[in-house]
């Protein structure tokens, strides 16, 4: 995953512009902006993260305002303003999944990873937050990791444990 | 074992892909609607199933498709509700995920029937591996005719599109779907117009949940008298039915409805009772924003006859002693669960989720959250309970969107049913730390009541 600072120049590639180019072509002629969540996706799952930038570049792309891609941006929970870890835990911290443990997950990460809730490792692999409902709620306690949102059910603090090795090994 | 219309194949291997969705009888729908009914006639097979909107609502599907506008020359769109954020509802993630083709079909039939020639089906953004799977299914069905131009030689002409949401339960909300679906903010639009008149790109829209578009394939396939035949009174045909919490069997089932809650949550065919033996405190049976009912009121009417799984039984006694069916979403809490706790969980929820858009919503389910969460660790006062009742009667009905009513109902329920729960923790501030109030009377035996209080 490519990391970008807050102020060093975004250009995107040419395969990814043409993802946007097949995304713009879903909708009706001048309704571009439409493609403006799908887009941001998958510039984060370049990044990492939405940079100023990076949306700048997006909105120009786009033919609008940079607000309009910024107030987007804020709005929604999956896009994020500032660096995170490599891997982002997003652990469901809804009722459902309480009443089946989720609570515990969280404390365990949080003790596990030695950092707050928002907060990113030392090696700069990990980060984790309580999320609202996921959808998953007979399942639970459950966690997704993006760019790909891979989804791990009925969770334990041990597999929680084996995934998280699981994870350093791969990176 | 109940009759099962969309979950019949779902344990076939292969299922998800064209080719073994097809030899269990995929696609007849499309090719009986395209080739031997009018559009119009679709829509009035529709009507005649007396199927609801499976999304929460419960709106009479037929009749939402009787309301699209069809000037001439403007386009019109169909676009399905896969938002799916309601906590306790899982349903659509699980219909997309092991049986993509059901929706495809049914968006293809539906679509048919409202004249659209492009449709959108919006699904949350954190159901990225479902989005992949819809994207490959879509890709198959066009590869064999039944997508793009001119399908099965008919003349009709539909593309179809996934289009990720960016992580916002109020875009479940129809009319924040597609200022979403435009690429805008998820704030709720301000009705009259209704999507029917004016939707997405301004054109006329019918936005559907993804069960309800399901539905249709079996509508059309056994046609809408037979459909109609399934379930009780004004309750027709399947439904599908999340259950979690705290139940020995949590998942995904389709019942016929009006199955009695009691043989759902107890019997070895569904839910297999509450989980390590204990015994059953509380139920929310259709997704958190619809009231919670004790145990007791669960299984039974206020007059003791049993509690069924339909819109009309689950209303039954109105807000004093019912809930309602909404999308579906069965919590089970046992006697280990706090109420307050509970409750003050699904504040912080709404409070979340608010677009921020409505002032009472945005304020007061910030109040909500944060005197729920003084009373869960022993900061409370007495006259918090009184309180939060009339926050959330300020929240209800105030709002552009349900959004307000979602997050009221709750607590309102919550204090209405368990308001000895909440004393005790005012009166307990240490214990209630430490120790939860358990099952007291909730689960306590209904008899035949002579009168009861309806309406509040």
């Amino acid at each position: 995953m490519l990391k970008v600072e807050e102020h060093s120049p975004v250009t995107f590639s040419a395969d990814l512009i043409s993802r946007f180019d097949e995304i713009v072509s879903r909708y009706p002629q001048g309704k571009q902006k439409s493609a403006l969540l799908p887009v941001l996706h998958l510039v984060q799952a370049e990044y990492g993260w939405l940079s100023t930038q990076a949306m700048d570049k997006v909105a120009e792309y786009l033919f609008i305002q940079p607000i309009e891609v910024y107030e987007v941006a804020s709005f929604y929970t999956m896009y994020f303003l500032k660096p995170q870890g490599k891997f982002m835990l997003e652990v469901c911290r809804t009722g459902p999944c309480c009443l089946v443990g989720a609570e515990k997950i969280l404390n365990h990460l949080e003790n596990k990873l030695g950092v707050k809730e928002g907060e990113v490792t030392p090696d700069g692999l990990f980060s984790f937050r309580g999320v609202e409902c996921l959808a998953a709620c007979g399942y639970g306690p459950v966690l997704q990791i993006g760019p790909e949102y891979t989804f791990y059910e009925n969770l334990t603090t041990e597999s929680v444990d084996q995934l998280i090795e699981d994870l350093k090994n791969k990176s | 074992m109940s009759r099962k219309l969309l979950l019949e194949h779902i344990n076939v291997p292969g299922i998800a892909g064209l080719d073994v969705y097809r030899q269990k009888g995929g696609y007849r729908a499309v090719e009986k609607a395209l080739k031997t009914l009018t559009p119009d006639e679709v829509v009035e097979e529709v009507k005649k199933s007396g199927l609801r909107g499976r999304g929460g609502a419960g709106f009479p599907t037929g009749m939402k498709w009787s309301f699209l506008a069809k000037p001439e020359g403007v386009a019109r769109y169909l676009v399905c509700n896969a938002d799916e954020s309601e906590p306790g509802t899982f349903k659509d993630r699980y219909l997309m995920t092991h049986i993509p083709h059901a929706l495809i079909e049914g968006m293809i039939v539906s679509s048919y029937a409202l004249g659209a020639n492009a449709s959108y089906i919006y699904v949350r953004g954190e159901m990225m591996p479902q989005i992949r799977i819809l994207e490959r299914a879509i890709a198959e069905a066009k590869a064999a005719g039944f997508l793009g131009n001119n399908i099965l030689g008919t003349g009709y002409n539909l593309e179809l599109y996934v289009q990720p949401g960016g992580g916002a339960y109020i875009c479940g909300e129809e009319t924040a779907l597609l200022e979403s679906l435009e690429g805008k903010r998820g704030n709720p639009r301000i009705k009259p117009p209704f999507p029917a008149i004016a939707g997405l790109y301004g054109c006329p829209t019918v936005v559907n949940n993804v069960e309800s578009i399901a539905a249709t394939v079996p509508i059309i396939n056994d046609g809408g008298e037979e459909y109609a035949k399934i379930g009780i009174g004004r309750s027709t045909g399947t439904k599908l039915i999340s259950a979690s919490g705290n139940l020995v069997r949590p998942g995904v089932y389709e019942i016929e409805l009006g199955l009695p809650v009691e043989e759902f949550i107890y019997s070895d065919e569904y839910c297999g009772g509450i989980a390590n033996g204990k015994r059953l405190k509380a139920t929310v049976a259709g997704g958190s924003s619809v009231p919670i009912l004790p145990a007791n009121l669960s299984l039974k009417l206020a007059n003791g006859e049993p509690r069924l799984m339909s819109y009309e039984s689950l209303a039954e006694g109105g807000f004093a002693t019912g809930t309602m069916l909404g999308s579906g979403g069965f919590i089970a809490f046992d006697e280990d669960q706090c109420i307050v706790r509970n409750t003050w969980n699904f504040s912080r929820f709404y409070h979340h989720e608010s677009c921020g858009q409505c002032s009472p919503c945005r304020e007061g389910t910030g109040w909500l959250e944060k005197v729920l969460h003084r009373l869960e660790y022993g900061h409370g006062k007495m006259s918090d309970i009184d309180l939060l009742v009339d926050v959330a009667k300020k929240i209800e009905g105030n709002t552009i969107c349900p959004l307000g009513d979602a997050a009221a109902w709750p607590v309102g329920s919550a204090i209405r049913h368990f308001r000895d729960e909440f004393e005790w923790h005012v009166k307990e501030p240490v214990k209630s730390q430490s120790v939860n109030y358990g099952l007291a009377d909730y689960a306590k035996p209904i008899e035949k009541v002579a009168e009861v209080k309806t309406g509040e």
